[in-house]
């Protein structure tokens, strides 16, 4: 099988994507640029389409939003008194920032098998402390980067053959269980094509995926790390009659 | 014999929060009121610093537990973590919480993204459960159970940590 031909399933949305845009810019929510926003909005969309990512339907519909938006913008005389094309985005994203600040306020509460123990436990619930997870679109920028600083030759379909998903997922786990834990971007220190850094990267989902590794960064936008799950022993409650 | 220490014991081998009915039951000669009292006083007792454990209110009932600060030692006999809720998981679980009850319609239309994956993990976790149908509709609605306070450490829903200007 073509590893280029894999799908990625995402669990970011387009409001995470908007979201990151929107801070990556530092532009204000209530005042969104929307032509740079949608633009760069696109350029991600075929960027990941490129990576054969698989979009969920609810990115295109976004981007359906947002360049319906920017024609009513243009077409909106300034001193129409009608409502801000954007207040559907806008709302939209102040109610998912809503959701995260919910989230992270639930995630710093006391947490039971995590922050406080009991002697009886059935699930363990545990989060993960001092770490920010880069999302995929930190993870897409990663490789952008990556992609723009190296000098690769396109040959993709010849090499993309010779290098099997499957071997790349086990070198790296090799390389981490060797290390325990690595720099995202010196993994891609020895591709020489488009294809092996493309493999790589897929390589890297599909172990995160399965909960074999974990990704993290010390603060947003700093490097990202690779780092080995260690699975222990699974606590049965003994039940005796 | 002594309540404080009565209490003590039961608290020990309880595998979930105690309430107060089910000890009334255990102790029917002792009135509520006393046993209220007992579990003042024995948290206090386990406030001291002489002690790594507490005795916290949560979903409704009592439970002990260890101290917060006790967590890293804890967690170097027990060796690592295991279950990580993902981020997208944990924003569908505050969802739920916020805006109880909610169809899965409403959840995705806040959160812009299918939520199946989500909601099954939150399911089978026992964070959420099904509570019946939207008046009307064929729609199936979502809510926290008491195992989600229990996680939380919450005494009931009322003590979800508030957003400002919602």
């Amino acid at each position: 099988m073509d590893p280029l031909q894999v799908k990625i399933e995402v669990y970011e949305g387009p409001l995470d994507l908007l979201l990151h845009l929107v801070k990556k810019n530092q532009v204000d929510i209530y005042d969104i640029p929307i032509a740079l926003i949608t633009e760069q909005y696109l350029e991600y969309l075929r960027f990941m389409k490129s990576l054969n990512i698989d979009l969920a339907s609810e990115y295109l519909l976004m981007a359906a939003t947002l360049v319906h938006i920017k024609s009513r913008m243009l077409l909106a005389s300034p001193e129409d008194e009608e409502e801000d094309p954007r207040a559907e985005i806008t709302q939209a994203l102040l109610d998912y920032v809503k959701v995260k600040d919910m989230a992270h306020m639930l995630e710093n509460q006391e947490i039971l098998h995590r922050d406080v123990f009991v002697r009886h436990h059935i699930e363990e619930i545990v989060g993960e402390e001092n770490f920010v997870f880069p999302t995929l679109f930190d993870l897409l920028d990663a490789l952008k980067h990556i992609m723009e600083a190296s000098k690769l030759t396109e040959a993709v379909t010849s090499t993309a053959e010779s290098i099997k998903l499957e071997e790349k997922m086990a070198e790296i786990y090799d390389l981490l269980q060797k290390e325990q834990e690595i720099l995202f971007d010196k993994l891609f220190l020895s591709a020489r094509t488009k294809a092996e850094v493309v493999v790589t990267f897929v390589a890297i989902l599909h172990l995160a995926k399965e909960g074999l590794i974990i990704l993290y960064q010390t603060s947003p936008f700093a490097p990202i790390h690779l780092k080995l799950v260690t699975e222990p022993p699974k606590q049965r409650h003994l039940q005796v009659v | 014999m002594n309540l404080e220490a009565i209490l003590e014991a039961l608290l020990f081998v309880s595998s979930e929060p105690l309430k107060i009915e089910r000890l009334k039951k255990v102790l029917p000669d002792r009135s509520t009121q006393e046993i209220r009292q007992t579990i003042k006083r024995l948290q206090q007792r386990y406030a001291s610093s002489q002690h790594g454990i507490e005795l916290v209110e949560v979903a409704g009932g009592y439970r002990l537990q260890t101290k917060p600060e006790m967590r890293a030692y804890i967690q170097a006999l027990k060796q690592g973590p295991t279950f990580r809720l993902s981020r997208a998981a944990l924003e569908t679980l505050a969802i739920i919480a916020y805006w109880q009850p909610i169809t899965k319609k409403e959840i995705e239309s806040i959160k812009g993204v299918d939520v199946s994956s989500s909601l099954r993990t939150l399911l089978r976790l026992n964070l959420v459960k099904t509570a019946g149908r939207r008046e009307g509709s064929r729609a199936l609605l979502y809510k926290t159970t008491p195992y989600f306070l229990e996680v939380f450490g919450l005494k009931s829903l009322t003590d979800l940590p508030q957003i400002e200007e919602l």
